[in-house]
Formats: C-alpha cells, sequence, structure tokens
C-alpha cells in the first residue's frame, strides 16, 4: 500500500453552529508515533473524535489506508482497525479488568490469539494481572489509564488514537506510560497518533509532531526539531530565557501569528 | 389474628404477585438500562404478548407450548423493530418527549389490542390449570407456574449478561456508550436487542399471567404496580427490582385483607414510604467516577 497509513485533509468539525476545527491536515506513516500539542480548546480531541466516527466533519476527507472514513459509525471505524483511547480514560466501570480487556477483542473471533494478548497486556502492565478480576470503577486513575490503552490494544489495531494518557497522573506515571506507548509502537508495530499537553514527554517518544491552537495547524516538523525551536520552548515547554530586563511572557508574539 | 393457613395462603399469593411484578419491572429496568428510556408501554407490551399467545396457540391451533414460543418470537421481532424503527429516532430528544411517545404507544397498543380481540376479557388455556398440593398446602399451580417462570427467566438472563459476550456488551454498552463504540461494539443493534428480550419476557409474564388475570387490554395497568417496585427497588438494579417488587407483592394481599377500603393502594403507598426514607430506593449501584 502506497500513500500514508492515515491522511486527514482539510477537515472542519463543527458543534452545532460553532467550528471547533479549522481546516486540518495531518498524516500519520506506518509505523510511526505522531503527537499532537495544543493548550486547552484547541481542538485536539475534537480532531481524534472526528478520526474515529464519533463527530462527523463537514468538508474534508479522513482516508485510512486508502479509503475515505469520514462521517462512518464509531463502531464500523473501529473495525478497520483504528482503535481510540478516549481522554479520561473511560473504562467500563462495573466490569471486571478482564472483562474491560475482552471487550477491547469484541470484534474478534480468534480465541487462541486474543488469549495470547491478553498475557501480552498483562505482560506491559503488570498491575492488571493481579486487578484482573476486580471492577474496574475501583482502579486508581493510573491503573485505569494502563486499562484504557491496554483495552485499545486488544483490537489489535492499526493505529492507535491516543488522547491526553498523561491526563491526572503523577510523573512517574506518565514516564511509565509513555515507555510503554513507545514498546507497543517498537514491538508490536502499532502506529499511533498521541494528541497532548504534555508537550516534552510526547516529543520525546513521537518521531513527529502536531501543533494546534484555536482550532488550526500551526506548526509541524519533526519532533527533535520541535523541541529545539523556540516557540514551543517558550509556550509549551515552559523554559524561557533571560532577556535583559526578563522579557514578560505574554508581551512576545509567537512566530506563528 | 389470621389462622396460619391463611397466612401461608395469603404469603404465596403475595410472593407469585411479586414474582409477577418482577417480570414485567424488568423489562421496565432493562431498558431502562440500555437507553435510560422508561417504556410505560411495557404494560402493554405484557398484555399484547398474552394475547399473541392466545392467537397463536388456540386462532392457530399450535398449542400452548409452540404458541408460546411463537408469539415470543413475533414479539421479540415487534420489540426489535419499535426500538430499530421508532425509538431510536428520537433518543436525545427531551425526557418529556419520549414519555409522551411511550405513553402514546401504549395507548395505541391497547386500542389495537381492543379492535382485534375485542374487549371483554378472554381465557387462555394453560397447562398450569387446577391445584397442587405442597407439604399438605393445596395451592394454585397457576400462580406456581408463575414463581417457577420468574426463578427460571432470572436464572437465565443473569447467565446471559453475566457469561456470553454479546451479554457483557450490553453491559459495556449501558455503563459507557461512547466507549462502547470505541471498542467496535454494534451499541445500537445490541440496544434493539435489548428491546426484543424485554418485550420476549412480557410475552412470557402475559402468558404466564393469563390463568390469574384473564385477558383484557387493561391487564397492562399491572404494569404501573411493577415499575413502582422498580423505584422501590433503585431503578437500574435488577436485584433491587427483584427484592422491590417482592416486597410490594408481599405487602399487597395482607393490606387488601386488612384494610379492604384502601385495596389495590398499598403498592403506592409503600413506595411513597420508600421514597421518603430511601430516596434512591432499596439496593443502589453507585460508584464514583475518578479524574
Amino acid at each position: 500500500m502506497s500513500g500514508p497509513l492515515l491522511d486527514i485533509r482539510n477537515i472542519e468539525t463543527y458543534y452545532g453552529p460553532v467550528m471547533a476545527i479549522r481546516g486540518v491536515s495531518l498524516t500519520v506513516e506506518e509505523g510511526e508515533i505522531v503527537a499532537v500539542l495544543g493548550a486547552n480548546g484547541a481542538g485536539k480531541t475534537t480532531l481524534l473524535k472526528t478520526a474515529s466516527g464519533a463527530l462527523d466533519c463537514r468538508k474534508g476527507q479522513v482516508i485510512f489506508e486508502g479509503n475515505e472514513i469520514q462521517c462512518r459509525e464509531p463502531d464500523w471505524v473501529a473495525r478497520q482497525g483504528i482503535a481510540h483511547v478516549p481522554e479520561g480514560r473511560e473504562v467500563f466501570p462495573l466490569l471486571t479488568v478482564t472483562e474491560n480487556l475482552m471487550m477491547g477483542a469484541y470484534c474478534r473471533t480468534d480465541r487462541e490469539d486474543i488469549q495470547k494478548d491478553l498475557e501480552t497486556v498483562y505482560g506491559y502492565f503488570p498491575a492488571l494481572k493481579e486487578l484482573g478480576s476486580s471492577l474496574a470503577a475501583f482502579l486508581s486513575g493510573g491503573q485505569q489509564q494502563m486499562l484504557a490503552i491496554g483495552r485499545g490494544f486488544m483490537s489489535r489495531p492499526k493505529l492507535l488514537l491516543l488522547d491526553e494518557p498523561s491526563l491526572g497522573l503523577s510523573p512517574m506515571l506518565v514516564s511509565e506510560i509513555f515507555e510503554t506507548i513507545s514498546r507497543l509502537n517498537r514491538e508490536q508495530n502499532i502506529s499511533i497518533l498521541l494528541v497532548e499537553q504534555n508537550a516534552h514527554i510526547a516529543l520525546q517518544v513521537s518521531s513527529r509532531g502536531y501543533v494546534m491552537e484555536v482550532g488550526g495547524m500551526v506548526m509541524d516538523d519533526d519532533s527533535d526539531k520541535l523541541l529545539e525551536s523556540e516557540d514551543i520552548k517558550e509556550f509549551y515547554l515552559g523554559k524561557k530565557d533571560e532577556g535583559a530586563r526578563g522579557l514578560r511572557r505574554w508581551k512576545k508574539k509567537k512566530t506563528w501569528r | 389474628m389470621l389462622p396460619i393457613e391463611d397466612v401461608v395462603r395469603l404469603g404465596f399469593i403475595g410472593v407469585s404477585q411479586g414474582c409477577a411484578y418482577g417480570l414485567i419491572a424488568l423489562g421496565f429496568v432493562l431498558i431502562y438500562k440500555a437507553t435510560e428510556v422508561v417504556n410505560f408501554a411495557h404494560g402493554e407490551f405484557m398484555m399484547f404478548g398474552g394475547f399473541a399467545v392466545l392467537t397463536f396457540s388456540e386462532g392457530f391451533g399450535l398449542g400452548f407450548w409452540p404458541g408460546l414460543i411463537v408469539a415470543c418470537l413475533a414479539m421479540g421481532t415487534a420489540g426489535y423493530l419499535v426500538d430499530s424503527l421508532i425509538m431510536r429516532r428520537i433518543i436525545g430528544q427531551s425526557q418529556a418527549s419520549i414519555f409522551i411517545l411511550t405513553v402514546a404507544f401504549g395507548f395505541i397498543l391497547r386500542s389495537a389490542a381492543g379492535m382485534i380481540w375485542g374487549w371483554s376479557p378472554l381465557s387462555l388455556d394453560t397447562p398450569f390449570d387446577g391445584e397442587t398440593t405442597l407439604a399438605g398446602v393445596t395451592l394454585g399451580t397457576d400462580r406456581l407456574a408463575i414463581i417457577a417462570t420468574t426463578a427460571v427467566l432470572c436464572t437465565a438472563l443473569y447467565m446471559f449478561f453475566g457469561r456470553s459476550r454479546t451479554g457483557i456488551a450490553m453491559q459495556a454498552s449501558s455503563q459507557n456508550q461512547l466507549a462502547a463504540y470505541y471498542m467496535g461494539i454494534p451499541v445500537r443493534r445490541l440496544v434493539s436487542l435489548v428491546w426484543a428480550i424485554a418485550a420476549i419476557i412480557a410475552t412470557v409474564a402475559g402468558a404466564v399471567m393469563a390463568p390469574v388475570t384473564q385477558l383484557e387490554t387493561n391487564v397492562g395497568f399491572i404494569g404501573i404496580k411493577a415499575l413502582a417496585g422498580a423505584i422501590v427497588g433503585g431503578f437500574g438494579s435488577i436485584p433491587g427490582t427483584l427484592l422491590g417488587c417482592m416486597l410490594i407483592g408481599v405487602i399487597e394481599p395482607f393490606a387488601d385483607y386488612f384494610f379492604p377500603a384502601i385495596k389495590g393502594v398499598s403498592a403506592y403507598i409503600v413506595m411513597l414510604v420508600v421514597l421518603f426514607i430511601r430516596p434512591e430506593g432499596l439496593i443502589v449501584q453507585t460508584y464514583r467516577k475518578k479524574v
């Protein structure tokens, strides 16, 4: 197959009359981790929801493996090989950990492979193994995040959409989770589209990054270049050079405006 | 005071009545859990189901059991279609419109049943006539059948929702619909299937209730008492619903015996009392979402 795995072309998505993203394009190549950065309300989650079919775009195309998938039902999109791990975990609270994971494999029929993948998930997240029969509602935030990622993996997706996996987790857990994310990418050959506010860690695991602001893409580059870029450093990584009189942050203009 | 045989007899009637309410309430709760819609036409589903059994088993001469099975299939299909053609389109509208829609649907079913089968009570021949003597107490077979049916159906549903892939997926869809979509679970089809299951349970309830209540267009109003039972039990939890219905069912014959002046009101009194003391119902399924 030629062309990128996921090709988002110029999509516009609305919440009622409000335009949430205005003409956003993005590609994910096979085997790649792509990060989308941006502040609250930049439209990152909307972008993922449009890709997975939870929201319909009014214009533009979402092309997955060469086929247009925009405006289809989310369950259909999931069956094409896109697993969406939503923001805030969204595990099934009154199902056990194992049942949650098995729901990830709902569309698969290969029983033996499912069992093997269940073991793989427990290998990546040993903490989940001991919790197998407890209800997901009683898990800690970090365990729920692991469960959500593991559940996404259980569908054996070609593309994993991860929405804010670092949300509400301690710094140590964040680096643990991101370590696993990049292992999933390397060892299981799953391409990943990652939406994050934690720009630093997202750029470390990804190969390319996009920056969104108020519904549009404002930058895209290789992740290591973005890590070096002055704007990113200042506005997303919180580093600043001491100016003559300490240049005030809010007075400096971003180069893209 | 009451002689002991009468206590046993009234208690038995109460238990069977509670089981009957429970059977009907199961349908309310299943649909509510799947879609957050309270289907006020559910009692009419039961009434219609009873008539359907009559038509298939006696009208078409299939006999009771084959007629029951065919009626279940027909009503199940009808339940599936009610959701996929009508209810699915109104999800997301205000609760008031959904309420009015289901109530209106009940009226339509009642009138349709009246036009098809007439307005006077009919009787359905079931294999549950006569009396059975258990441990020296003579009990109505029809009422025993209600209890047995409830036990069998509850066990079957418990196994289905707890063990089968489809059943667990139904639970998942009811707990977090969007996440279920993300898993590739065909949520809409499962919701329609829940409607089908509820309609089938209603049909079975209609058939086993027929010897006790007769078949007539107004038996559906028993659904209101079942709803009261479900509310007492904490709407949304199946064990709670059964417990609530059992409570209402058992209290009813004793209340009617001692206070004949307010016959039939006890269910609502129990509901009010429980709502005053425990507004969330007897058994509550709660968890708090962690952020």
